[in-house]
């Protein structure tokens, strides 16, 4: 299931140094754009990936403090002239506060329910962004929100927001694994197999359910922030029930429970519309195919149909003995001594 | 020797770890339990036996807090748990196993068994997050626990195994085992013994008459299985159609004439 | 406020509450014999009244015959989507049948977009358009029609499950499908059949409504959106309690738009819709408890 840590650290710092080294190679300014969008996306995609596939709640809402946060730090910056880097740590503070709220009575529903509990949230955030025209400027947008700037220091260059992009998606991940390697992350896991073993185990499923809906809304919401004062214009269009469900997708596609899935997700998806533009109504009919046909024939995504693959092949090859269980915990090197008996 | 249901004391020489007083449990218009009382010793295993429906697995959800029991009180040691959630219970040390296996099926063995440790061995959340060297401390304490508490029930050789790549019977008994880690005062077992073939079982009476000595736990044993239930349980209490119809020794519940009719005469012996 | 404006905003919430109410039916019907909530559901509304108006533009069909087509075509594409989509996967977790259902609305959303394109239709009303005067407010003929046709339809949905062999065995399916499948009921076929009607009538709610409130590729989604919410305000798998809570969803939404701001109509349905998963899960008239599934 989870790699070790060591190779999920191996992972990040190698996704770090090319997302680095990638500007350069890719010379033209629209894709950078492009490739900050990645990013964004990639941070909103990963908090998402440890609610719905580690903790297995589901949100249909996280669109919406993703604007939310936006529309909050634009609303701070330009309109009230509150410094950028406050008005940003207010926008992720209101949207982690927000899911707080909502998530209390909302995480007591499962499944279906909690799935429409979260999309009405969704919905009525978004009716909301469009019809506080004084507030948000309504559906035609938000316009003049302040570049980035934090102590003093502004980012004139799109190229120095990307990089501070890249930095704040790092420190997501890291987060991301620390959470998924630890006492915190085995509880998740717990609640989301079995919640009355967890209670059993004395495991307040509720006080980490909020934990990591509020966790997950509060990197979208960073994703939110830093998307509004990187475009300087935001739109109600961006954060409606569309892009919730496009989220969704992101890391159904990458393997529900891997953080990495999640990210190639994001990315394959925010890359994908670029390449169809000349094609660009039949975008819709792949995402709804490739939602589809995902759960259907890869319900652990692209990570674990590989994964699948890889054991099937050596299975084939070694029927007898499975060695490729590699699931030792962070210290893997140390746990040799649970290794080898008989098995099944 | 039968005993009328109320008001009687087990003779015993510890002191009841857990006490259930007038427990009534009611599904809509079904009584599932009336007027029970039940008390369980450290150091002792006490069974819970009965026909089918007699209200054995209600009477271990009402004590663990799974099924909110409409009247009775509940009290473990100093603290009296009837109002308090099945993860506050399961803290305090009642730590119960299920019929239908539970197991965390997307973990390992040895993460099944730390996660067991979950409320017993804690750092805060925060440190989790920032993975502080406190928070990675206690990380290693956790995995030795539970190696130690695998190690106990003999599942050590499987530890890095996919918890749901093991046949039924080891599952049984990792449930064991992260009940153990959980740190019980107050084990309680339902029907560990299904669905597990004879030598399987013998295994496990042994393992739980050890588990009983070596950490000296109160053991509430809810079983199908008379032999199992006869050879290892200090004290034996026959629930039938919800209420408690006798109590006692293994051998005094044999000869009770009521138990015999209502229980043992349609069952085997 | 007068009278005949308070008749009017009844009048124009009971017609919308119709449709949202069959769309309710749609979800229920499915939910009882599966347990699956169908996010695609609103498509299904969506296509009644877009095929609709393609059969009476491209093919030329007079209204009626159009409405008919329209109505088999969509229960065949609920069969086609029950039988490639959901059978292979109908036993797996909520989370994976919920994305399943949203991709099928996608899939079919898109279909929709691509084949009619993004603009609005409508279809000419039933029978004229010249408003009734019904004690000062004014009744058009169509509102008569969307009421009696839901009515007629729910009136059909109780004498199916309560009386014919195969409405009783989906019921059964409901309660316990092992058992039902151990008295030689098909659950596979029950299912089928329960994606078809709930096809059927939603989709003769997309067309009754169409003359009435226009229609387009993207309606699905707040239909079924509502329709859902009016789901939970009757209690989930409760037929009756859908169909009436798709009236007072609809009659609550047409009196905030006239009362407060027609801005936030859509709004209303839901916050009503979060209060009740809140508050009351179990709905106005349900008693099944929000934990089911």
């Amino acid at each position: 299931m989870s790699m070790g840590y060591g190779k999920d650290m191996r992972w990040l710092c190698g996704l770090l140094v090319l997302l680095v080294i990638a500007p350069p190679l890719l010379g033209n300014n629209y894709y950078l754009t492009v490739l900050t969008m990645c990013c964004l996306n990639a941070m909103i995609a990963v908090g998402l990936s440890l609610l719905v596939g580690h903790a297995g709640q589901i949100s249909l809402g996280h669109a919406g403090f993703y604007g939310l946060a936006a529309y909050t730090t634009a609303v701070l910056s330009a309109t009230l002239g509150v410094p950028v880097g406050l008005s940003m740590l207010a926008g992720v503070g209101v949207s982690a506060g927000v899911a707080a709220l909502v998530g209390l009575p909302a995480l007591k529903l499962k499944g279906h329910y909690l799935a429409m509990a979260t999309l009405g949230f969704g919905v009525i955030l978004s009716i909301l962004f469009n019809e506080t025209v004084e507030l948000t400027g309504g559906p035609s947008g938000f316009t003049d929100i302040p570049r980035l700037a934090l102590f003093g220091f502004e980012f004139t260059s799109d190229l120095a927001v990307y990089y501070f992009i890249i930095l704040i998606l790092g420190l997501v991940i890291w987060l991301s694994f620390n959470i998924l390697h630890s006492r915190v992350g085995r509880a998740l896991r717990a609640l989301h197999t079995s919640e009355k073993a967890a209670q059993a185990m004395g495991i307040d499923i509720a006080r980490y359910k909020l934990f990591i809906f509020v966790i997950s809304a509060a990197f979208a919401g960073l994703a939110g922030v830093l998307y509004a004062h990187y475009l300087t214009f935001i739109a109600p269009a961006s954060f409606g029930f569309l892009f919730s469900v496009q989220l969704i997708v992101m890391v159904v596609l990458g393997g529900m429970t891997s953080i990495p899935g999640s990210i190639v997700g994001a990315f394959f998806l925010t890359v994908l519309p670029e390449f169809l533009r000349a094609f660009e109504s039949i975008e819709i009919l792949l995402f709804g195919g490739i939602l589809v046909l995902c759960m259907m024939f890869l319900p652990d995504g692209l990570a674990g149909g590989f994964d699948r693959l890889w054991r099937w092949v050596w299975r084939m090859l070694y029927v007898r003995r499975d060695k490729d269980q590699d699931t030792g915990e962070d210290t893997g090197e140390k746990t040799d001594q649970a290794g080898g008996g008989d098995h099944g | 020797m039968a005993e009328p249901t109320t008001g009687m004391k087990i003779e015993t020489t510890a002191k009841p770890l857990l006490v259930c007083r007038d427990v009534g449990v009611r599904f809509g218009g079904l009584q599932a339990l009336s007027g029970v009382n039940f008390e369980a010793c450290q150091g002792e295993i006490t069974a819970v036996i009965g026909p089918n429906g007699a209200g054995k697995t209600t009477l271990i959800n009402a004590i663990s807090g799974m099924v909110q029991a409409q009247q009775g009180a509940f009290r473990l040691g100093a603290d009296d748990i009837t109002r308090a959630q099945p993860h506050e219970r399961s803290r305090l040390g009642l730590v119960r196993t299920f019929q239908n296996l539970e197991i965390f099926s997307n973990m390992t063995v040895l993460e099944n068994v730390m996660a067991g440790c979950h409320a017993r061995l804690r750092v805060p959340a925060w440190a989790s997050l920032l993975r502080t060297r406190k928070s990675l401390a206690m990380e290693k304490t956790i995995r030795n626990e539970a190696l130690e508490v695998l190690d106990f029930v003999g599942l050590f050789e499987l530890a890095k195994y996919q918890a749901r790549d093991l046949p039924f019977g080891k599952q049984r008994l990792l449930e064991l085992a992260r009940a153990l880690a959980a740190g019980p005062r107050v084990l309680l077992l339902d029907e560990p013994a299904a669905g597990l073939n004879m030598s399987e079982t013998q295994v496990l009476a042994d393992l739980i008459l050890s588990v009983r000595d070596h950490y000296r736990l109160s053991i509430v044993l809810v079983e199908h299985d008379m032999d199992l239930v006869m050879r290892i349980s200090d004290q034996v209490m026959v629930l039938c159609f919800g209420q408690v119809i006798s109590r006692g020794t293994p051998a005094q519940v044999q000869c009770d004439p009521g138990v015999i009719s209502a229980y043992l005469g349609d069952d085997e012996d | 406020m007068d009278l005949p404006s308070l008749l009017q905003y009844l009048i124009t919430g009971l017609t919308v509450g119709a449709t949202y109410g069959l769309t309710a039916l749609g979800f229920t019907i499915i939910f009882n014999t599966t347990g699956i909530i169908n996010f695609a559901q609103g498509e299904f509304v969506m296509l009644g009244g877009m095929m609709s108006v393609f059969f009476m533009r491209a093919l030329g069909l007079p209204e009626p015959l159009a409405i008919v087509l329209a109505v088999v075509c969509a229960t065949l594409l609920g069969a086609v989507v029950e039988r490639l989509a959901i059978r292979p996967v109908r036993d797996g977790s909520p989370i994976n049948l919920i994305i399943i259902t949203i991709g099928i609305s996608i899939l079919i959303r898109g279909a929709a977009m691509l084949l009619w394109g993004k603009d609005t239709f409508a279809l000419p009303a039933f029978s004229g358009s010249e408003p009734l005067s019904f004690f000062g407010a004014a009744l058009m003929p169509q509102t008569l029609w969307v009421l009696a046709i839901s009515l007629l339809i729910l009136a059909g949905l109780k004498t199916f499950f309560s009386r014919s062999i195969h409405g009783k065995a989906m019921l059964a399916c409901s309660y316990d499908p092992k058992a039902a499948a151990l008295v030689g009921i098909g659950v596979d076929r029950m299912v089928l059949l329960s994606f078809m009607i709930s096809a059927l009538v939603g989709a003769v709610g997309g067309a009754i409504l169409a003359p009435i409130t226009l229609t387009s590729f993207d309606v699905g989604v707040m239909l079924g959106l509502k329709g859902f919410a009016a789901c939970i305000l009757g209690g989930l798998g409760n037929p009756f309690g859908a169909a009436a809570g798709g009236l007072i969803l609809g009659v609550l939404e047409s009196l905030g738009a006239g009362l407060i701001s027609s801005a936030y109509k859509d709004a209303l349905a839901f916050v009503i819709l979060l209060v009740l998963l809140f508050v009351r899960p179990s709905g106005l008239f349900g008693q099944k408890d929000g934990k089911r599934v």
